[in-house]
């Protein structure tokens, strides 16, 4: 991440009157000024962000006992983690659920986008706030919207399909499950992410397209080639969101157990694993270990996305 | 001569054809999109008989909205109201302090120089990639040990630290407030104090705006902290409170009139948010665009 160039205007001394300058104090309370401004911040970050990374990591470094109460432990409660077949079960699930709902979700925000920007329709304003309409509902909402639509009670599917004289599709099977919460986040979140890249596609200067369509390049060739390499940094941006969105699964699951509480299980993600050991069985310790592993997961997921993306920018020039 | 004119004719038929079909798409998904809602919309109408008796996407025999809506408020003596006004105050304390609190630490990284910016910008942007997982167990145990658990001040507090904010700032001031118009205050004799909020803030205004929409949408809406620090049915949220009817409801037998109280609850919840983002428009697009562009 490159930051823009901001020129100097913290201290500009020349401005200020000779008498003033020799006052040392004015001079240095002048230095002060951008961490006087930071303050606030700077306190509620050490408090709330800092202090519980090292409070969190300090404890996953220990293992309460039956007898003789927490010892330190090091580094095994991590290998305990990596030797835990449950946590990458959860983590194979997130997987799936992620193989399917980020690319649907963001081909789709994407193919979205690039309408909006390059056809003119009539009364686009339609078309962008009925999209993004799902992001202002809150997922737990939206996950008790959609389990009432999936389910056989009243849902109106199965409803449709009774009155067509079919039998309803069943939604919350083993199988079925992970499209299914896939289904609730691409819902919620496709217009989100098309509004960011919609926005990345507004930013491209104009006399960038006006060359190719001179050579007589059609819509899809003009897509292809300029606007979505222009927004390249935007694509890369939504992935790497969705990917660490993805890991930490946990409203959708956590809310649709009530209907399918046989396949949903204690550890179906490993947000719900990690939920569950912590606050009902009170293995605090166990339980941090393993938030900092997800992370490291997580941050080696993203790692990759920027690593491919990298190399697959290098072979197409 | 037959070729030439043929050509531009067939041309834009096929144009419009195209742009049909463009229609077609974006309609189908338009559906997808909103009649979900609708469809929550219309069950909130009707009784909870009525909601299993008749076809969801159309009104039910009687329109039951208002007594819903009674029965809504009075349920459990009344926590519904209660976790509507835990939700907003929570929602707004935390969205305003939170902005207030970016918008000094956003216009410090943009318009002053000083020893160890770089790093704390890149400390700032880091955390923002952290799982919020990693929080949960300090946090509650934070909570705990200092009494605050089950009050509001567990969600408002550390919702006060608002990363992604600091950045949207930082991108806003850089743009919106002219060097030269900061250089002329200092000329006029003005201490850097007084320039912010006679002509900074002012400047900082619609960045501020939209930063408060996104924190307060992303504290209403919020769900995994709030239900490991608030416990106590009394201080649940709307999002905690309805999850929780909701599980009641789905225990066979004696709670499925819950189902409609849920579904009216879910509308009274997602009604401010879209009221919000309807008369805030220009607000989350350039939130959005500040967000993607420098990101």
């Amino acid at each position: 991440m490159e930051f823009a160039e901001i020129p100097e205007t913290g201290i500009s001394s020349a401005y200020m009157p000779p008498a003033k300058r020799r006052l040392n104090w004015s001079i240095l309370s002048r230095k002060m000024v951008p961490y006087i401004f930071l303050t606030p911040f700077l306190i509620g970050y050490l408090v709330f962000t800092v202090y519980p990374l090292v409070y969190a990591f300090g404890m996953s470094l220990y293992t309460k006992k039956i007898i003789g109460g927490t010892v330190f432990a090091g580094i095994a409660n991590y290998i305990k983690v990596f030797k835990d077949g449950n946590f990458w079960e959860g983590i194979r699930n997130v997987l799936i659920f992620g193989s399917f709902q980020i690319p649907v979700m963001l081909g789709m925000a994407l193919i979205f986008a690039l309408i909006l920007d390059s056809v003119n329709l009539r009364r686009p304003t339609i078309f962008r706030l009925g999209f993004f309409l799902p992001f202002a509902v809150p997922s737990v909402v939206a996950a008790l919207m959609w389990g009432y639509w999936y389910g056989q009670a009243f849902g109106p599917i199965a409803q449709i399909f009774t009155a067509l004289g079919l039998e309803p599709p069943i939604f919350l099977t083993g199988k079925t499950i992970l499209p299914a919460m896939a289904n609730i986040s691409i819902w919620q979140f496709t217009g989100y992410n098309m509004l960011i890249l919609f926005a990345a596609l507004k930013a491209i200067p104009p006399e960038l397209y006006e060359a190719a369509t001179v050579d007589g390049a059609n819509a899809w060739q003009m897509a292809w080639w300029i606007r979505i390499p222009l927004i390249r940094p935007a694509v890369i941006l939504t992935i790497i969101f969705s990917v660490n969105g993805t890991l930490q699964l946990f409203n959708e699951p956590n809310v649709l157990t009530v209907v399918a509480p046989s396949i949903i299980n204690l550890h179906y993600t490993p947000n719900i694993y990690l939920y569950n050991l912590a606050f009902r069985s009170t293995q605090f310790e166990y339980s941090a270990a393993m938030a900092f592993t997800l992370a490291l997961v997580s941050s080696i997921l993203a790692s990759l996305v920027l690593f491919l993306s990298r190399r697959n920018q290098g072979e197409s020039r | 001569m037959t070729t030439q004119i043929k050509k531009p004719a067939d041309y834009k038929l096929r144009r419009g054809i195209n742009t049909a079909l463009v229609y077609v798409f974006l309609f189908a998904f338009f559906a997808y999109f909103v009649v979900p809602l609708i469809w929550l919309l219309l069950a909130s109408t009707k009784t909870n008989a009525g909601l299993f008796s008749t076809f969801g996407l159309w009104f039910g025999k009687d329109f039951n909205l208002l007594k819903n809506l009674q029965d809504l408020f009075a349920y459990d003596g009344g926590k519904f109201g209660l976790w509507i006004r835990n939700t907003a105050v929570y929602a707004a304390t935390a969205a305003i302090g939170s902005s207030i609190i970016s918008t000094l630490a956003g216009y410090a990284f943009a318009k002053y120089r000083f020893a160890g910016r770089n790093v704390m910008f890149a400390l700032v942007l880091a955390s923002t990639f952290i799982p919020a997982t990693v929080f949960a167990v300090p946090l509650f145990l934070m909570m705990s040990k200092s009494g605050l658990s089950n009050s509001l001040w567990a969600v408002i507090l550390p919702g006060l630290v608002n990363p992604f904010g600091v950045y949207l700032m930082r991108v806003y001031a850089a743009e919106a407030i002219p060097d030269d118009l900061l250089d002329a205050a200092r000329v006029d004799g003005a201490n850097d104090y007084m320039t912010f909020f006679a002509i900074s803030l002012r400047l900082l205004a619609p960045g501020f705006v939209t930063v408060l929409l996104f924190a307060f949408v992303g504290a209403w809406n919020n769900y995994f902290l709030p239900l490991l620090l608030l416990t106590d049915r009394k201080v649940y949220l709307l999002t905690t409170g309805l999850a929780y009817w909701n599980s009641l409801a789905a225990q066979p037998g004696v709670n499925q009139v819950l189902y409609v109280l849920v579904i009216t609850g879910s509308v009274v919840a997602v009604l401010p948010i879209m009221i919000l983002f309807l008369f805030l428009q220009r607000y989350w697009q350039s939130g959005l665009t500040l967000g993607s562009v420098t990101g």
